[in-house]
């Protein structure tokens, strides 16, 4: 008998097992053309037969080889789950299982000496969500009858850019009474309260991130929605840094600074203003960790984007030239602001924190009215690569660390003077527009996503560990890849229609919430209309405890 | 529902006129309370228009209090009106034992004072009262300004005329402008100071109506100044917004509709001042209202006005003859009050003007 080996990675150490009907497969190979990770392969297997030659049966043995399709008990090469194999396959044949008995993460670090990585979700969240527990339980009746979602008009739009207290308005009053302005107020531009997240050229493959602007000018131009979308850290193409659809793009700016040399090149020749700089600070899903691009993903075009070697690209955690906060803004804010002549609002995104309210007071205080806004990125975040111990077991949730941001500012009040922005799973269980209104409430004034983009492009990854395969360049439906065959998986413009009507189904959601309340603008700060039915999350929300 | 009326006259007009305006709207309300507040007084406070007037209801405590705050603050006591009440078993009202209107000087080291310096000791000097009365409904104080008297009870409004015998015209007791509501808050506890209309100095508003932005008015106004306290009604914020628009910051009349019901964003952006029409909004999105609401209010210049919310329009109607122009929740207010007018003449304000009635009775429409 063969000794046992122990200690070589078989199928049951592996977080997915294929499950295979060699009796319906027709050995077509779809499924191994498809599977991007190499994870199933052609294999040979003796097989024992019996059989009868005679008109009664007289069984009789053989055996013979066949050809079967197999996963492969490889470190590197395993079955993220995706179901690739299973969409393609005619006959049923073969599809993936999580193996709830897994050793994966104990032995690849065995093996590998390094700890996992991956792209996309935080997946130990196995608790209910709080903003679940959360309900808009203040419904307008007699006293306050509840507006028409289909005949009412609705304001749905949130600032973006400093804004200043009343009383430092520039404002003087004319012979005839009118109060007319006299002097350089900060640019604040109000756009749609959901920003789609900052999501790189290089995190994303050139057809999925054109889709998405696709799907931005599309809802802009024709619809009417002034949806803003962040360029990530990465640069944008060149040609549209000089086109008309800049006003519609947040440019990025994060500790590696990758693509900035084409933006201020572009500068002279842009007919437009972009929408935003958005300084990125750190990121909700890997806090304290920076920006990961791995060199699989550093593409040709990527290099001439960035204007980097193909190699893995690692932002550095921090900002290497700032050492404070006062320092950010007198240093960082002022010269993006500048850049631009002070016409585009200068916002900055933190990752969730203990720290955060700290952060928020220091900017808030700012003397030179340049922060624009604060962008909170919680826990539930998405990444295009990152470490499982930073995804696992570093970050913060945002809906309490939002909630205290926007009391703090209360407690001073100067709530509105910076507008906050929320984001980290913003969307995850699909319904975007109630996790939005529900941060509405509690103190945001608008909300940003980017993993839920993905997921109306088509992405299998989800938060229970399936797929998320984002780092290795295999994406399985061409989003988060460089590879060619694999880009042409995804056709950009049915992704950019998904977008374009995800967001018209959730701009009637978010009618739908407002009207029961009656407010015909954004309800930010209103968290008396909304009700917990879990006790610690009404305490610690501030709101009210239903049972 | 509550219902709201106001009466400006070039004549002194006795209170009885503002119980008569409300008493033909009473299906509408729940007969829960009466409270006014009159200014540009006439009868005998008319000699003391330049002084200021205390408006006090309280127990014997609470008048020792008063006395040992206003004595301490050095206010000479000029002038004193406590009304004649009817305690008549089996009236609906819940009195308190003193209602005392008391004018004072003002302290001897404010002699040579500006005027915005004496404001601001008024109002201290009010909230102090409020301050050291309000454990165990010691008293009540609702304003402390010259030629301005607040009365407010809880109770049947017709009861409480009887009661003050406000019922009797005469000429002793009687203002060129009244305001006037007949309800006690539903949302919050019944409380005196929960009863429109809302004073603050010179400043007074009245709502009928719902301020579902109520929460975020509130957190806002609370520390922009001293004198926004209580927050008993959501109506409330609708004061401190106006005394904050147009004492605190200075700005005209007609901006206080742009802060409280700004236009959508679709609209501001045709107009020539959208610049400052969208500096507004931003900077005070949080005193914006939403939800059904009329309110009226009056400047420290008398001035007289309404003004509707941008979609839902609860009523009201503007009235006037020559001399007098009532401003009511439902006409039939007004028919009481001035019967013999040409009702082809009254105003129903629509969602997008404030009603201005200045000291010449010129009505005026101001398109937002």
């Amino acid at each position: 008998m063969e000794t046992v080996k122990i200690n070589d990675i078989a199928c049951n150490d592996l977080p997915w097992k294929i499950k295979y009907h060699p009796e319906r497969c027709t050995l077509c190979g779809a499924c191994i053309a498809a599977c991007t990770f190499d994870a199933i392969g052609p294999k040979m297997e003796r097989r024992r037969v019996t059989y009868t030659d005679s008109a009664t049966p007289e069984p009789k043995t053989r055996f013979c080889a066949q050809p079967v399709i197999a996963q492969q008990n490889s470190i590197k090469n395993y079955c993220r789950g995706c179901g690739v194999c299973e969409r393609v396959c005619p006959n049923n044949a073969i599809s993936s299982e999580r193996n709830p008995d897994s050793r994966f993460s104990v032995a690849y670090a065995t093996v590998t000496a390094s700890g996992p990585k991956r792209g996309g979700r935080n997946n130990l969240e196995v608790q209910a969500r709080t903003l679940d527990t959360l309900r808009v339980g203040r419904i307008s009746q007699m006293t306050d009858p509840s507006l028409d979602a289909q005949r009412h008009t609705f304001d749905c739009l949130a600032p973006l850019g400093r804004i200043l207290p009343a009383g430092n308005l520039p404002l003087k009053q004319t012979a005839d009474g009118k109060l007319i302005k006299d002097g350089h107020t900060p640019p604040v531009r109000w756009i749609y309260p959901v920003i789609i997240g900052d999501m790189s050229i290089g995190a994303l493959s050139w057809r999925m991130w054109e889709a998405v602007a696709m799907a931005v000018a599309y809802l802009n131009e024709e619809c009417g929605l002034p949806v803003r979308m962040c360029s990530g850290e990465g640069g944008m193409p060149v040609r549209l840094l000089k086109s008309k659809y800049l006003k519609y793009m947040i440019l990025q700016i994060a500790s590696g600074h990758f693509g900035w040399n084409r933006i201020i090149q572009a500068m002279p020749h842009m007919v437009e203003d972009p929408a935003g700089v958005l300084i990125k600070i750190g990121q909700g899903a890997k806090p304290g960790d920076g920006g990961l691009l791995m060199a699989a993903k550093v593409a040709e075009h990527i290099q001439a984007i960035r204007g980097v070697p193909k190699a893995d690209l690692l932002s550095p955690p921090n900002h290497q030239g700032l050492y404070s906060i006062e320092e950010s803004v007198q240093k960082m804010f002022l010269s993006f602001n500048a850049a631009f002549k002070f016409r585009v609002p200068v916002a900055i995104k933190v990752a969730a924190s203990a720290t955060s309210v700290s952060v928020f007071n220091n900017l808030v205080r700012d003397p030179y009215n340049i922060v624009g806004g604060f962008f909170l990125d919680g826990i539930d975040g998405g990444t295009g690569a990152a470490h499982d111990i930073s995804l696992d077991h570093t970050g913060h949730p945002v809906v309490s660390k939002l909630r205290d941001c926007y009391l703090a500012a209360v407690a001073q009040g100067r709530q509105g003077q910076i507008p906050l922005w929320a984001a980290g799973g913003m969307g995850k269980t699909g319904n975007l527009a109630a996790d939005a209104f529900k941060m509405f409430c509690l103190g945001a004034n608008g909300v940003f996503t980017g993993k839920l983009i993905l997921q109306m492009a088509g992405c299998l990854g989800n938060d229970h560990s399936r797929c998320n395969a984002c780092n290795t360049g295999l994406c399985p439906v061409g989003i988060t890849t460089q590879q060619p065959v694999l880009v042409k998986r995804l056709n950009p413009e049915r992704v950019a229609q998904n977008i374009v009507n995800y967001f018209l189904a959730m701009d009637g959601e978010l009618r739908k919430l407002m009207a029961p309340i009656g407010n015909s603008s954004l309800p930010v700060g209103r968290s008396d209309c909304l009700v917990s039915s879990d006790k610690a999350v009404a305490d610690r929300l501030q709101v009210q405890y239903v049972c | 529902m509550c219902r709201i009326g106001a009466i400006k006259s070039r004549h002194y007009v006795h209170p009885s006129q503002a119980l008569l305006l409300m008493q033909s709207q009473q299906k509408g309300h729940d007969n829960s309370g009466f409270a006014m507040v009159m200014q540009d007084l006439g009868g005998i406070f008319e000699n003391y228009k330049h002084l200021p007037t205390l408006s006090l209801a309280c127990t014997d405590e609470g008048l020792r209090i008063a006395k040992t705050i206003m004595d301490t603050r050095g206010f000479r006591l000029v002038h004193e009106w406590e009304p004649r009440t009817n305690r008549q078993p089996g009236l609906d009202i819940q009195a308190m034992p003193h209602y005392v209107f008391q004018t004072f000087d003002y302290p001897a080291d404010y002699a040579a004072a500006d005027q915005k310096a004496k404001q601001e000791l008024l109002l201290d000097t009010r909230l102090e009262l409020r301050r050291e009365m309000e454990d165990n409904c010691i008293g009540f104080v609702y304003s402390f300004w010259p030629d301005v008297i607040t009365l407010k009870e809880i109770g049947d409004p017709r009861d409480i005329g009887t009661f003050f015998n406000i019922w009797d015209t005469d000429d002793k007791f009687t203002a060129r402008v009244i305001t006037a509501q007949c309800r006690q808050n539903t949302n919050y506890a019944i409380v005196r100071y929960a009863a429109h209309p809302f004073f603050c100095q010179g400043y007074t508003a009245l709502a009928n109506g719902e301020n579902t932005f109520y929460q975020k008015n509130r957190e806002f106004q609370q520390s922009l100044h001293r004198g926004y306290i209580g927050f008993e009604s959501d109506s409330q914020c609708f004061l401190y917004t106006l005394h904050h628009i147009h004492r605190q910051l200075g700005w005209p009349l007609s901006y206080y509709k742009h802060v409280i019901t700004p236009l959508p964003f679709k609209e501001m952006v045709r107009r020539e001042d959208q610049d400052q029409l969208l500096a507004m909004r931003q900077s005070l999105a949080h005193l914006e209202i939403n939800g059904p609401n009329t309110i009226i209010g009056v400047l420290p210049d008398n001035t007289l006005f309404t003004c509707c919310d941008a979609k839902k329009l609860r009523p009201v109607v503007v009235g006037r003859d020559a001399d007098t122009v009532v401003l009511s929740s439902e006409v039939c207010g007004i028919n009481e009050i001035l019967p013999d007018r040409n009702w082809e003449t009254d105003i129903y304000p629509n969602e997008r003007e404030i009603v201005v009635i200045d000291n010449n009775l010129e009505v005026q429409r101001w398109k937002q």
